[in-house]
């Protein structure tokens, strides 16, 4: 999936992977995070 | 360096089915649709099969976490028939006595009992050996009339309090009608946390033989919001449950880092322990009625019991070493910085292997991890995932990338099956988060079977909308050397 460019909203997990370490990601390949979420399910 | 004890735990649990409507999210779709909560009547399970449950028995302390692996699936089809309500660990109680229990810690007259019920909840706990006469004088009712009354006038905002059978037997009013921190739901929370926390409390005093005088501060650690308008928040439950447990000698204060401040409070207890500031001091977390039924949803649409209807509260005793309990480590404390981020490696790094370098120990050293230890039971079946495993599996990756352990799958399940144990705790936030281990882990480390266990947690402070940042304590506790 090419994410350049695009714009991404972000739900992370604190036991899985967080918000902030999914944004570093898409960042690095030219996505937008327009928002940035971690959540709890516990 | 002088290293505190950890002295005794005990765990007070309350079944209370006709509470979960006021659990945050059952009491949000309630409003939205009344049918919701004949919906979840329906799936709310019997105090029989809840204490027949085996992870509750492991709370207990009448088998162990090991066990439930060799227990079949799922364990609400497995329920223990005359199974015991205690156990070595503690303790749990029926609906009824805890709206008796709630009402014994009533001191403003916010809850309201129907006369017969409070008089039936009485009856029940006469001979409960920690609840004393001066509580029992307290569980008095009104007619049933004035509880109808308040709850028709709709100006009042009272609500009701039922059974499981949907029987209404009381009313939680408004502490103040103009302030929303002083909500009903926001005082029934709060009650629920006095008196969870001052029967754990009253238990570790019992079993472990210290006076109520004799503790001189109690640390509470649970995540509830006590105070008004202008001090949201602003707590001291621990002198709360102090004064309700008759810690006459006693002050204290709340440390508030959501689910792992039960950890910081206890590294924090023991160092004013070992310092000699306050030798004598305990750690207490009450529960989280507004987890109650969180995952209804998922559980319905499984057509299984709604399994989030267990209140628990843990006091802790801890001192200066006395040559025989287990050692606080406090050179193996692990913190997750500021600026070790959020990326998972990062943050077992801060919590396991930088304190286990630290000590000189490797990942195989520790016997036993106790991390969240939420009952995969309640959370797999509602797309929550298993919290325990997924953690131990971090746990052992790292383990693995630091050579203790060869890579690979066969590797990192052998890790997890020998140093991680299945989750068996109600999904009661600070309270299953790294604690309910805490309890065999003294047994195990006492009895000679292990040598280290390792306690950490995670607190999700991004829930509060300040920051993006998770927060994790740990800590390393040891068999006594002088016991060994």
């Amino acid at each position: 999936m090419d994410l350049k460019g695009k714009q991404v909203i972000i739900v992370g997990e604190r036991d899985g992977v967080p918000g902030p370490a999914i944004e570093e990601c898409v960042k690095s390949v030219g996505a937008v995070p327009v928002m940035v979420q971690t959540q709890c399910f516990v | 360096m002088d290293h505190p004890v950890i002295r005794g735990v005990r765990f007070f649990m309350a079944h209370t089915p006709g509470l979960v409507r006021h659990g945050s999210k059952p009491d949000r779709e309630i409003a939205r649709d009344p049918e919701v909560w004949e919906s979840i009547k329906s799936h709310l399970r019997s105090f029989d099969d809840v204490v027949g449950y085996a992870p509750h028995q492991v709370l207990l302390g009448n088998r162990t976490p090991e066990s439930l692996a060799e227990l079949d699936q799922p364990w609400y089809e497995n329920v223990a028939r005359e199974a015991p309500r205690n156990g070595p660990h503690g303790e749990l109680v029926s609906e009824e006595e805890f709206y008796g229990l709630l009402k014994a810690g009533d001191d403003f007259d916010l809850l309201w009992l129907d006369e017969e019920f409070a008089e039936r909840s009485r009856e029940l706990l006469v001979k409960h050996p920690r609840v004393p006469a001066a509580d029992l004088e307290k569980i008095v009712g009104v007619p049933p009339s004035q509880i109808e009354e308040m709850l028709d006038d709709s100006e009042k905002g009272a609500k009701p309090l039922q059974l499981r059978d949907g029987s209404t037997i009381g009313l939680i009013q408004h502490g103040l009608l103009e302030d929303p921190s002083l909500a009903p739901d926001i005082l029934l929370e709060n009650l629920a946390v006095k008196a969870t926390g001052t029967m754990a409390l009253r238990l570790v005093m019992d079993d472990f033989s210290i006076a109520p005088d004799q503790l001189q501060y109690i640390i509470g650690s649970g995540e509830e919001a006590i105070g008004d308008r202008y001090n949201r928040g602003g707590g001291n439950l621990a002198k709360t449950v102090a004064e309700a447990a008759g810690c006459i000698e006693a002050t204290g204060s709340d440390v508030k880092a959501f689910c792992c401040a039960p950890v910081h409070a206890m590294v924090v207890a023991g160092s004013l322990a070992t310092s000699g500031v306050f030798p004598e001091i305990a750690v207490i977390g009450g529960c989280s009625l507004a987890k109650l039924g969180m995952k209804f949803g998922g559980h319905l649409a499984k057509d299984i019991p709604v399994m989030e209807d267990i209140l628990v509260g843990f006091a802790v005793l801890m001192g200066p070493d006395d040559g025989v309990s287990p050692r606080l480590r406090l050179d193996s404390i692990g913190r997750h910085t500021v600026g070790a981020g959020s990326v998972q490696q990062a943050i077992i790094e801060a919590l396991v292997q930088k304190p286990l370098e630290n000590m000189g120990l490797s990942f195989t050293d520790i016997d036993k991890y106790s991390t969240e230890m939420h009952n995969p039971e309640i959370t797999d079946t509602a797309g929550s995932g298993n919290v325990p495993r997924t953690n131990y599996r971090l746990i052992a990756a790292i383990a693995a990338a630091r050579g203790d352990i060869p890579a690979g799958n066969d590797a990192r399940d052998e890790f997890v099956a020998m140093h991680g144990m299945m989750g068996f705790s109600p999904t009661q936030g600070h309270v299953a988060s790294a604690v309910p281990y805490l309890a065999h882990a003294l047994d195990s480390l006492r009895s000679g079977e292990s040598k280290y266990t390792m306690f950490l947690a995670k607190g999700s402070l991004f829930l509060g909308r300040m920051t993006h940042l998770s927060d994790g304590e740990s800590f390393v506790l040891e068999a006594n050397p002088a016991a060994r």
